[in-house]
């Protein structure tokens, strides 16, 4: 075993014909984190997750998994394990055949690979479930097989096609939690492909954004999230407005304006919305150049000093709030 | 009026099809089975003697034994080639466009009658047919090979040719119901191809391939034209005999045999359905 697990991705290119839908991609991913690929559809997340496992061949560039180029090595050879958008489940198998697959691809004999899946069926609390058939599961089960099933050849990365895209919104939630517990448990990378930019907060330690085959910004959540550094990734990251002034885009958290009276504020608006959230109520107002702002202000506040449609107020922001966009 | 008269209304016309011309039929082809005949008469009776004289002939024995012959030996086949070809069409041709044009290109025989398709096998193979003439110019052989037609190999050869369409159906159908994603799981957990054909691709396409062969069996141990063109009567099956007594007039006896065949193919189905379970597939 090296210690250097990194996986790492030296300007990545998957083409068709003349579309490209990966475009010379470079990113170095750190080991036993939690990554997320986000970004819209179609821009060359899940094309990316694909060749790394090795799923569909690369155009150009490289992939490397611990120091070694695992550009051209059959899936099963590269160290990773992939858990397919839909779980992939053998329906003929049970769920015990299932999660011993590879093993039994591999070779080994009988017991000692339902021994292992037996482990990995523990791991994921399906013990009970073993002699069943993957008709017989809930959605939130068959996940499990799935992860199970994936995690049985031990990888250094285990690569997650929008896992939680089936699943009812109750039951993301309670599964991501426990990608996120089993991801720290084995401590193992986890790269995440998602289009849900609260799944990518809730789960990333890193969070990488695509946007038509590039990746727009790539750093911890929380510098993605609070500085965001371009126009796309502050609107597609929500819960910013992104504001063309004289001196430039800026991006400004709503959460961070400051409704005042008019003209007290750094920019004045008219009130077009006013939204009950629940903890907040989110005002949204026009400014100059017909730009759209909204401002999250706590309910309480609110309920102090409401504001009515067609109401003037200003807007106030700290310096150091605004984050200035590059596009 | 109730649901469950209204049911049986809807029920009733194609119920009263499969009775009239099926279930009818083999009543009265059971019924005369029983019955006796002269040189020249037919008499209603009820008597085992036409049954009798058939499980005491050897030609009964021998006859039965060709027919289960040449329904394994069309079967195993039509198996590998309608896996195969079912298997190109499936996994390999990637456009619809092309897997429709394809397909209709196997059924292109099947714009031909039966018997056409049968005898146009006869100037190929003959004795100074088109086959032994190459063979003969390319230097392969000295003298004609005979055993090219009127014999199993030409049987086998036409029942081949005729009912492989009926193994690529059923086997093509399930193949396309496969998820391509099982395809990379498998190969993801470590499966080569041929890993990945026998522990997934022939494990899903099992029902296909048991209709494919109730289709091919039944249609094979019902045959009795085939074998009389391709073997120039010089072979027998069931159908055969059968289609001789009927040309005898000699229907109980002709009856008998028919009775027997069909619990001989009832019971090869029912030993097929033992072994896969196909409603998942209807």
């Amino acid at each position: 075993m090296t210690t250097d697990t990194d996986l790492e991705l030296v300007s990545l290119t998957k083409s068709y014909g003349a579309t490209v839908a990966v475009d010379a991609i470079s990113h170095q991913f750190k080991s036993g984190g939690y990554a997320c690929l986000l970004g819209p559809s179609g821009c060359g997340k899940s094309s990316t997750l694909r060749m790394i496992a090795g799923h569909e061949d690369v155009s150009d560039g490289a992939i490397l998994l611990a120091g070694r180029d695992v550009s051209y090595l059959p899936p099963a050879k590269r160290g990773t394990a992939m858990m397919f958008q839909n779980y992939a489940l053998f329906p003929h198998l049970t769920v015990r055949d299932n999660v011993a697959f590879s093993l039994r691809m591999a070779g080994v004999d009988k017991p000692e690979r339902n021994r292992r899946a037996g482990e990995m069926l523990e791991l994921v609390e399906m013990t009970t479930f073993a002699d069943r058939k993957p008709d017989q599961l809930s959605g939130g089960q068959q996940q499990r097989v799935a992860l199970a099933r994936a995690l049985i050849t031990r990888p250094q990365v285990l690569l997650l096609d929008e896992p939680l895209s089936a699943l009812d919104p109750f039951l993301r939630i309670r599964m991501r939690a426990e990608l996120k517990r089993l991801q720290r448990e084995l401590g193992i990378s986890f790269i995440h492909v998602t289009h849900g930019q609260d799944e990518a907060l809730a789960l990333a330690d890193e969070i990488i954004v695509m946007n038509n085959a590039k990746i727009e910004q790539a750093g911890p959540a929380r510098d993605v999230f609070n500085a965001p550094r371009t126009a796309f990734v502050a609107r597609f990251m929500g819960g910013h407005n992104v504001l063309n002034l004289p001196q430039g885009h800026i991006a400004l958290r709503s959460d961070e304006m400051v409704v005042t009276a008019p003209e007290a504020g750094c920019i004045d608006g008219r009130v077009i919305g006013v939204e009950y959230q629940g903890t907040h109520v989110a005002l949204t107002a026009e400014v100059a150049g017909g730009q759209e702002v909204t401002a999250l202000m706590p309910d309480a506040d609110f309920i102090k000093a409401p504001k009515d449609l067609g109401e003037v107020i200003g807007l106030h922001w700290e310096d150091r709030v605004a984050h200035p966009l590059t596009a | 009026m109730t649901k469950q008269f209204t049911a049986w209304i809807q029920a009733a016309p194609m119920a009263l099809v499969l009775l009239a011309f099926l279930v009818a039929p083999i009543v009265m082809i059971a019924i005369v089975s029983f019955w006796g005949a002269t040189e020249y008469s037919i008499y209603p009776a009820f008597q085992f003697d036409n049954y009798e004289f058939l499980f005491r002939s050897p030609v009964t024995y021998t006859v039965f034994f060709n027919t289960f012959k040449y329904a394994a030996i069309t079967w195993a086949f039509t198996l590998v080639i309608g896996f195969t070809v079912a298997y190109f069409l499936a996994f390999e041709v990637r456009s619809l466009k092309w897997q429709i044009a394809l397909f209709l290109l196997c059924t292109i025989p099947f714009w031909t009658s039966n018997i056409i398709r049968m005898i146009s096998w006869i100037p190929f193979l003959g004795r100074n047919g088109l086959a032994n003439s190459t063979l003969i110019s390319w230097g392969v052989i000295d003298e004609p090979v005979e055993w090219l037609l009127f014999s199993d190999f030409s049987v086998i050869l036409a029942f081949v040719h005729l009912y492989t369409l009926f193994m690529v159906v059923p086997i093509f159908n399930s193949m396309m119901r496969i998820d391509r994603s099982l395809i990379e799981a498998a190969r993801d957990g470590g499966a080569s191809a041929w890993q990945t054909l026998r522990h997934v691709i022939i494990p899903l396409c099992k029902p296909g391939i048991m209709i494919g062969t109730i289709f091919v069996t039944t249609l094979v141990m019902g045959d009795f034209i085939t074998v009389r063109f391709m073997s120039g009567s010089q072979r027998a099956n069931v159908g055969r005999l059968i289609s001789n007594d009927i040309s005898l007039l000699q229907y109980p006896s002709a009856s008998a045999t028919a009775v027997v065949l069909l619990v001989a193919v009832l019971i090869v189905i029912a030993l097929l359905l033992r072994l896969v379970d196909i409603r998942k597939e209807l």
